[in-house]
C-alpha cells in the first residue's frame, strides 16, 4: 500500500520462494471456495508477479484477478477471498517485506460478513486458525443425514457449510446426467455414415488419381432440451434444497436446461441457476421466489406453465422432469387436464416423487391419482441413489409413446 | 421502382399505411430508427399479429426485393447460405478428364467457381440490385437451433460471408434486416443486443377495426364493429391460445362468406373454429360463454353508435 516505497527487493530466491508459496496458498483457498484454479494459472501468476513486482495493492489485486477469475459471477467470491487472505495494510506490508514464513490469519470478528463457504475453506486450510462457527443447530433426521435447516421457514442459503456442500457436490459429480441423444437434421462427416457428403467427395476427387472417392456423413446427435419443474412447497421442504443443487449442477453442466419452481405460484429460475457459483445462484433464486415452504397449487401452477411457458420452452422434443410429492392443496382441481396438455407437448414426462421411498406407498392422494396416468415414468427421488438411477431413464432411448400405445391396443 | 428511405417517424408511419399496414406509432418509431441506424429489427410477438407482414409491406412500399429465410430446426449453411452444384461439378470433372485435362489445380479453381455456386437467401441478401439493398426477412428465428443463431451473429455484425473455396463476399450496402420470433424459445441476448427490439402486441379495437376495413373493404360496418369488439373481449378471457389479427381477418372473411350482416349466437358457434384453434378453448367459449360475450358486445356497439349519432 502506502509503504510501497520501502518495499525491499523481493527477487532474492528466498523471498521469491515465499511469495510463490503464498500465491500457491491463495490459489488453494480459491479452489476450495469453488473457483477452479489450475496449476498452470498459478505458475502464470507467479511469473506475472515477478514481472510486475509488488507495488500498489490494487495492481496486485487486478493481476491476481486477471489470472484467477474467468467468469463474471466469480468476482464476488474472489473479492472476498482476496481481501481476507491478503488482508489489511499490515498483512500486505509484512508480506512485502517477506518477513512472514506462512500467513496467519487471526480469528477475528471480520469473518462475520464472509460467505460460509469461504470461512470453511479458510478453516480447512493450514493457513488459518479459524474454525467454522457452528452456531446454528444441526439436526439430524433419520430419513436423511442432512442438516435440516429447511425445517425453518426462512431458508438461509448463505450459511450452507462446505461439508454439506461437498456432500451434495460429490453426489452431483456422479450425477452428470447422460441425457440420451437424438439425431438432429444437421450432418457431420463420418467414415461409417450412410449418406454421401458431396462437398467432401468432390474435394477429394481433385486429389485422387482417377475415380471419385466417396466421403460420407451422418446426422449429428444432440440431447433434447430438459425441463425441470420442482415443487418447493412445505411438504417438499426437506428435499427442495437438494433438488436446487441438483438443478444448479445440471444447468451448469449442459445447455438447453430450463428450470422452474412452484408452490403456490410458478417461477422461472433458469437464468439464476446459470451462475457458476452455487451460492450466488441459490441466493438469487431465494430472492426471486417468495412462496417457499407454503402450500401447493399444482393444477394452477401447471396451468400457468402451459399457458405462458410451454410453447416457449418445450420446443425441439424436450424431456420434462416433475419433482413433486403430488400433495395438492387445491384437491387436484383441474390437475388432470393440465397434466394431459403437458404430457402431449413433451417427449417424455418423468415424475420424481420422494414419497415413493415408503415401501407401502399407494397413490391415494387425489393429486397423485390425477397426475399418475399421464407420466411416462414414476420414480422415487428421496436419496442420492435414486437421483443416480435417474440417469438410466434419461440416458436411454425409451420406446416411443405411440409404440407403447399401439402395443396396448394390440 | 424504388422509394427513398423515410426521413421521419411520420414518413415511416405514412409509408406503412400507404401499403395497407395499419401501424401504431411505437412500431413506426422503432422501424425508423432501425432503418436510420442500419441495425436489424427484431420483432417478437404472439402468432398472427402481423410480424412477417411488416417485412413484406416494407419491401413492397420501398420497392426493394424481399429475400426470405424461413427458419426451421436443423437449418444449415447449405440451405441458408450457399451450396455447390454438385452434379454440374461432376459433369465438369468428367468433361475435363475426357478432354485429357490433367492439371488438377486448374480443375479445382474451375469447378469451385462462382458459376457452380447456388446462392441461398443469406448470400442473395448481400447482393444489392438496381433498387438498392434488399429487405432480408429472417422468419421465425426461434425455430432454428443455437448453432445457427451463432452463425447469424457473425453475418449480422459485418454483413459478410466467407466461402472457403472462393473467399469473402461482403455486401456493398447492408440489407434491411427484419427478424421475427414467436418465442417458442428464448433468443440469445448476444443476438438481441445487435438489433432494435420491438414487441408486436395485439392491436387496440380502433386499430383492429382499421385493419379489418383495410383488408376486407366490402365488409358490413355493423358486422365489423361487432366482430372486432367480440375478439377484443375474447382476448381478455383465460384461453390457451388467444386469437391474433390473422384469426380476426379469417373470421371476418368467413362471416362475410356466410352473408352475415350482424353477429348472432349460432353464427359464432359455427364459425368459432376460424378464431380458436384448440378444442379446450372452443369448448370453453362455445354456447353460454359466447352468448354472454355477444350480449356485452351488442350493448357496447349500440352505445357507441348512439354516441356517434
Amino acid at each position: 500500500m502506502s509503504s510501497s516505497a520501502t518495499t525491499p527487493n523481493i527477487s532474492t530466491v528466498d523471498n521469491e520462494g515465499r511469495m510463490a508459496e503464498n500465491i500457491l496458498y491463495f490459489a488453494r483457498l480459491l479452489r476450495s471456495a469453488g473457483i477452479p484454479v489450475g496449476p498452470g494459472r498459478v505458475l502464470d501468476a507467479i511469473t506475472a508477479v515477478k514481472i510486475m513486482g509488488i507495488g500498489q495493492r490494487e495492481d496486485f489485486y487486478w493481476c491476481m484477478f486477471s489470472l484467477f477469475v474467468n467468469r463474471e459471477d466469480q468476482r464476488e467470491l474472489f473479492d472476498q477471498a482476496f481481501h481476507i487472505f491478503w488482508r489489511n495494510p499490515r498483512m500486505m506490508e509484512r508480506m512485502m517485506s517477506a518477513m512472514l514464513p506462512t500467513i496467519r490469519v487471526e480469528r477475528e470478528q471480520e469473518l462475520e460478513g464472509m460467505t460460509r463457504r469461504l470461512a470453511d475453506a479458510m478453516g480447512k486450510s493450514d493457513l488459518a486458525g479459524i474454525e467454522p462457527q457452528s452456531d446454528e443447530e444441526i439436526e439430524f433426521d433419520t430419513s436423511f443425514t442432512y442438516s435440516s435447516q429447511e425445517v425453518l421457514q426462512q431458508i438461509d442459503f448463505e450459511t450452507m457449510s462446505v461439508e454439506e456442500l461437498s456432500q451434495a457436490k460429490r453426489a452431483i459429480a456422479r450425477l452428470r446426467l447422460p441425457i440420451m441423444e437424438v439425431p438432429t437434421r444437421r450432418f457431420q462427416r463420418s467414415a461409417t455414415g450412410r449418406r454421401v457428403d458431396m462437398r467432401a467427395s468432390l474435394l477429394a476427387t481433385l486429389r485422387a488419381s482417377d475415380s471419385i472417392p466417396l466421403k460420407f456423413k451422418r446426422p449429428q446427435r444432440r440431447h433434447p432440451p430438459l425441463l425441470i419443474l420442482c415443487d418447493i412447497s412445505g411438504s417438499m421442504n426437506r428435499y427442495s434444497r437438494m433438488f436446487l443443487h441438483f438443478m444448479h449442477a445440471i444447468s451448469n453442466d449442459r445447455d438447453r436446461i430450463q428450470a422452474f419452481v412452484f408452490g403456490t405460484r410458478l417461477s422461472n429460475i433458469t437464468r439464476h441457476l446459470r451462475h457458476r457459483d452455487v451460492d450466488v445462484a441459490l441466493d438469487k433464486v431465494a430472492e426471486s421466489v417468495n412462496d417457499w415452504s407454503g402450500g401447493t397449487r399444482i393444477g394452477a401452477c401447471l396451468k400457468e406453465f402451459n399457458n405462458r411457458w410451454s410453447r416457449r420452452v418445450l420446443g425441439q422434443g424436450a424431456i420434462t422432469l416433475i419433482i413433486s410429492d403430488g400433495l395438492d392443496r387445491d384437491n387436484a382441481q383441474g390437475l388432470s387436464q393440465q397434466m394431459e396438455r403437458l404430457t402431449k407437448s413433451t417427449r417424455r414426462l418423468i415424475w420424481l416423487n420422494p414419497l415413493l421411498r415408503y415401501e407401502k406407498f399407494e397413490p391415494r392422494a387425489k393429486g397423485i391419482k390425477a397426475m399418475l396416468p399421464y407420466v411416462d415414468d414414476f420414480r422415487s427421488s428421496h436419496n442420492l441413489q435414486s437421483l443416480i438411477d435417474l440417469s438410466e431413464v434419461l440416458s436411454q432411448q425409451q420406446p416411443r409413446r405411440n409404440q407403447h400405445l399401439s402395443k396396448e391396443i394390440a | 421502382m424504388s422509394t427513398a428511405l423515410p426521413q421521419s417517424i411520420e414518413d415511416t408511419l405514412a409509408l406503412l399505411n400507404s401499403a395497407g399496414y395499419v401501424a401504431d406509432r411505437s412500431l413506426a418509431t422503432t422501424l425508423f430508427l432501425a432503418l436510420k441506424m442500419g441495425r436489424p429489427l427484431f420483432l417478437e410477438g404472439e402468432v398472427g399479429v402481423g410480424k412477417t407482414e411488416i417485412a413484406k409491406v416494407l419491401s413492397a412500399s420501398l420497392g426493394r426485393r424481399l429475400v426470405r429465410l424461413q427458419c426451421y430446426e436443423g437449418l444449415d449453411v447449405s440451405s441458408a447460405v450457399y451450396e455447390w452444384n454438385y452434379s454440374r461439378q461432376m459433369i465438369e470433372i468428367r468433361l475435363a478428364e475426357a478432354a485429357g485435362e490433367i492439371n488438377r489445380d486448374k480443375l479445382s479453381t474451375d469447378i469451385f467457381a462462382k458459376e457452380f455456386l447456388i446462392e441461398r437467401p443469406l448470400l442473395q441478401a448481400l447482393r444489392a440490385d438496381d433498387q438498392g439493398p434488399p429487405v432480408l426477412l429472417i422468419d421465425e428465428l426461434d425455430r432454428t437451433d443455437e448453432p445457427f443463431e451463432a452463425y447469424l451473429l457473425e453475418i449480422l455484425s459485418d454483413y459478410q460471408i466467407s466461402i472457403p473455396e472462393i473467399g469473402t463476399i461482403k455486401a456493398a450496402q447492408p440489407p434491411i434486416v427484419i427478424i421475427t420470433s414467436n418465442r417458442t424459445r428464448e433468443i440469445h441476448d448476444a443476438l438481441k443486443r445487435r438489433c432494435l427490439y420491438h414487441w408486436v402486441d395485439y392491436p387496440s379495437a380502433e386499430r383492429e377495426l382499421k385493419i379489418v376495413a383495410a383488408k376486407l373493404p366490402g365488409i358490413n360496418s355493423q358486422l365489423s364493429n361487432e366482430l372486432v369488439a367480440f375478439v377484443q373481449r375474447l382476448r381478455q378471457q383465460d384461453l390457451f391460445k388467444l386469437p391474433g389479427v390473422a384469426e380476426t381477418l379469417d373470421w371476418a372473411d368467413s362471416l362475410t362468406q356466410l352473408d352475415k350482416v350482424a353477429l348472432d349466437g349460432d353464427a359464432i358457434d359455427n364459425t368459432l373454429g376460424a378464431l380458436l384453434k384448440y378444442q379446450d378453448d372452443i369448448a370453453k367459449i362455445r354456447g353460454s360463454e359466447a352468448a354472454l360475450l355477444l350480449e356485452q358486445v351488442k350493448s357496447e356497439v349500440s352505445e357507441l353508435e348512439a354516441m356517434s349519432r
